[in-house]
């Protein structure tokens, strides 16, 4: 009986360990599934693109541009246009103005997020001030770049898309 | 279960060791290794626990009898509405019911003691330390933990007062204290059943118990690693939720209710367990269709993993996902549904007699499956976006928990009470408990399905004027539920301490090996296995 309720013991506490487990690789396994599927508004590696070769002249999109500082930055940020209207395929520039309001150098990392998430997949950015991390003296500003279209092949129910850049503080980690 | 096998003699019946003053008596409890000890310790700590997070309830009933701010700084009723929520899950709910599986299961299929006497000792001592480092966070600099029993990042790791750590490894200790008791109930029912007790032919209870222990082995340690998560997220520069370094927090829901939604139901099981052993009693019939109980209970768990995102439809997952998690969620009805139909068929033509366990078993089998219904209408998905973070969803879940679940912990009470300790409770009180609660129970929770429905938030200190008359009948409720359960407290007080003798039967109708053992039964009991027919 005893060996028994040892060996019953033993296994259960294996099981434990491996769910303990489980619930960190929960971790890579949504990133990769999200980043394969383009499911939750996060902009990959595949979003960079060359630009576009066709456009397609039927179809009118509404982009809206959000601009977001995380409290941390106390940053002036805000995209020169608030929103626009473009065909799929067509390519599009604008800037977003930010200004360092401290009197310290700050770095910052713009995180880019999509809605609907499914449209995700189908912004193609060629340039974009996300790509790298941008640093301001305190009192100094600039325009950011942002060049960008829209695949064609996105789904016919998407008429909206709205993007938002937030700006994190990321000084202290560097 | 062969009803007529008589007390085995008990060749070494001797009463607890305990030396002498206040040394030997805490040596004893403290020590114990006993499961009717531990069972004891358990239930005591739960009803303990179950007037502290009561009386932090009706803290935020005052504060929302009236509109505006008057009672309570709405800080502190954030960090009321978390201790509530964890206390009574982790505190009230599963310490009750791991009381009752320690005293029940080894008794019901025959066996001396749990598999594990020592490990059972530490689950127990785990938890009093685990909540009072958890009550203690109220009195640290910045106020207790304030972001809902949930957790949510960025609330719980960015915005968090610095006592969030002391919660983090309450919750730790929590987990560890029900691993332990869930592997030793899993042992003692696979190991120490009696000669002749097939798995078959176990009590439901013992069923439902073996289910949810497994629930429990499986989602406890994700919880712990959840929150080992925030904790790094905290303090070691991790970002696993946090959107600046890479993280998601959409990633800690998905963890959090991979653990939340099977909880739901290791709080709901046990619950269905016990009814299944009241009703039939009482109705003076086998349990109607015991296989099918069975197989519904491991249905439930199985289902209880792949519905999880229902509680994120908010979340903007994507239309694919939502039907999915809708779908599988609307199947948990069918084997749901089959365990109340086999509740009221073992009624139908049963010689149904109403002490206060059947009353609680009836008014659970009701109002549970109220509680369901209005489930069924959060998981779908279109209406979800309308009830989703109102009192209606409040309104549901606590049908479920109170009517349902505490309803069902106070039928096991009064069943099993007599038993444990050899004089029958006050049947007087027990009635007034029953209806009082009943009625109250009901005034204070359905007119949040209307504040809800109208449009009234969740976890806010401060409503539109329009919901005041509901709300205000709501406090009148709660308060009057929260009252009515004192004389529950008596009532078990008073049993504990004298009233008339009960025989080894109990009920007329009982079934069961622990009804062959005398009332009280013996502190060592089935050191000869009985043989089961």
């Amino acid at each position: 009986m005893q060996t028994e309720n040892r060996k019953l013991l033993a296994i259960l506490l294996l099981v434990v360990i491996g769910m303990f487990g489980f619930g960190f690789a929960m971790v890579p396994i949504y990133n990769s599934l999200c980043k394969s599927l383009g499911i939750n508004g996060k902009i990959t590696e595949a979003n960079r693109s060359a630009i576009s070769l066709s456009q397609d002249n039927n179809r009118i999109l509404k982009v809206e541009f959000v601009a977001t500082n995380n409290s941390s930055v106390p940053w002036k940020f805000y995209p020169t246009v608030k929103q626009v209207e473009l065909h799929p395929g067509e390519m599009y520039r604008l800037s977003f103005y930010a200004e360092n309001k401290t009197n310290h150098k700050m770095i910052v990392q713009a995180i880019p997020s999509i809605t609907p998430g499914l449209a995700a997949k189908y912004l193609k950015k060629t340039e974009c001030f996300c790509f790298a991390q941008q640093a301001l003296n305190g009192h100094e500003a600039m325009y950011m770049p942002l060049l960008f279209h829209v695949d064609k092949d996105i789904p016919r129910n998407i008429n909206t898309i709205t993007l938002s850049y937030t700006l994190f503080d990321i000084t202290d980690r560097l | 279960m062969n009803p007529d096998i008589t007390a085995v003699d008990h060749h070494d019946d001797h009463g607890p060791e305990q030396g002498k003053g206040f040394i030997g008596f805490a040596k004893r409890w403290v020590f114990t290794t006993n499961h009717k000890d531990i069972g004891t310790l358990y239930l005591l700590l739960a009803l303990l626990n179950f007037f502290v997070a009561g009386g932090m309830a009706l803290l935020m009933r005052v504060e929302l009898f009236h509109p505006g701010h008057r009672f309570i700084d709405p800080n502190f009723y954030n960090q009321m509405t978390t201790m509530h929520g964890l206390i009574m899950l982790f505190g009230v709910i599963m310490p009750a019911f791991t009381g009752m599986a320690n005293w029940q299961i080894p008794m019901m299929i025959g066996a001396p003691d749990m598999a594990l006497p020592r490990l059972n000792n530490w689950s127990f001592w785990i938890l009093p330390f685990a909540f009072l480092l958890l009550l203690s966070t109220m009195i640290q600099a910045g106020g207790g933990p304030n972001f809902g029993w949930t957790m949510y990042a960025p609330l719980s790791t960015k915005y968090a007062p610095p006592s969030t750590d002391f919660m983090i490894f309450s919750v730790h200790m929590m987990g560890i204290s029900s691993i332990m008791g869930s592997i030793n109930i899993v042992a003692t029912i696979l190991n120490m059943r009696a000669p002749g007790m097939t798995m078959m032919k176990l009590p439901m209870f013992c069923w439902t118990w073996l289910v949810t222990a497994f629930l429990l082995i499986a989602i406890m340690p994700v919880l712990a690693g959840a929150v080992t998560m925030m904790l790094a997220d905290r303090h070691f520069g991790t970002s696993f939720f946090d959107a600046a370094g890479g993280g998601d927090p959409i990633l800690f829901q998905h963890i959090f209710w991979f653990f939340g939604h099977p909880e739901v139901y290791v709080l709901v099981l046990p619950a269905f367990g016990v009814i299944s052993e009241v009703i039939p009693t009482f109705s003076r019939k086998k349990l109607f269709g015991y296989n099918f109980m069975v197989y519904a209970t491991g249905c439930i768990a199985f289902l209880s993993f792949i519905v999880w995102a229902h509680h994120m439809f908010t979340t903007g997952i994507p239309l694919g996902a939502e039907l999915f998690f809708m779908y599988a969620t609307m199947l948990i009805s069918v084997p749901t549904g089959i365990k109340v139909f086999n509740w009221v068929s073992t009624m139908f033509r049963g010689s149904m007699t109403f002490e206060t366990p059947m009353l609680f078993a009836v008014a659970f089998v009701f109002m549970f499956t109220f509680g369901g219904f209005t489930g069924l209408m959060l998981s779908l998905v279109p209406a979800d976006y309308q009830y989703q973070d109102t009192y209606f969803v409040v309104a549901h879940f606590h049908y479920v928990l109170v009517p349902g679940v505490v309803f069902a912990l106070f039928a096991g009470t009064y069943y099993w009470l007599p038993k444990w300790t050899g004089h029958m409770y006050n049947e007087c009180l027990g009635k007034w408990h029953f209806w009082l609660s009943t009625i109250s129970v009901n005034i204070l929770f359905m007119p949040m399905h209307f504040v809800g429905l109208a449009g009234m938030p969740r976890r806010i200190p401060d409503y539109a004027l329009q919901f005041t008359n509901f709300n205000m009948i709501i406090t009148v409720g709660g308060f009057i539920f929260g009252i009515s359960q004192l004389l529950f407290a008596w009532n078990v007080i008073r049993t504990i301490r004298g009233g008339n003798k009960v025989d080894a039967r109990v009920w007329e109708g009982s079934h069961g090996l622990e009804w062959t053992l005398p009332s009280p039964p013996p502190y060592h009991s089935f050191t000869t296995p009985p043989n089961v027919h």
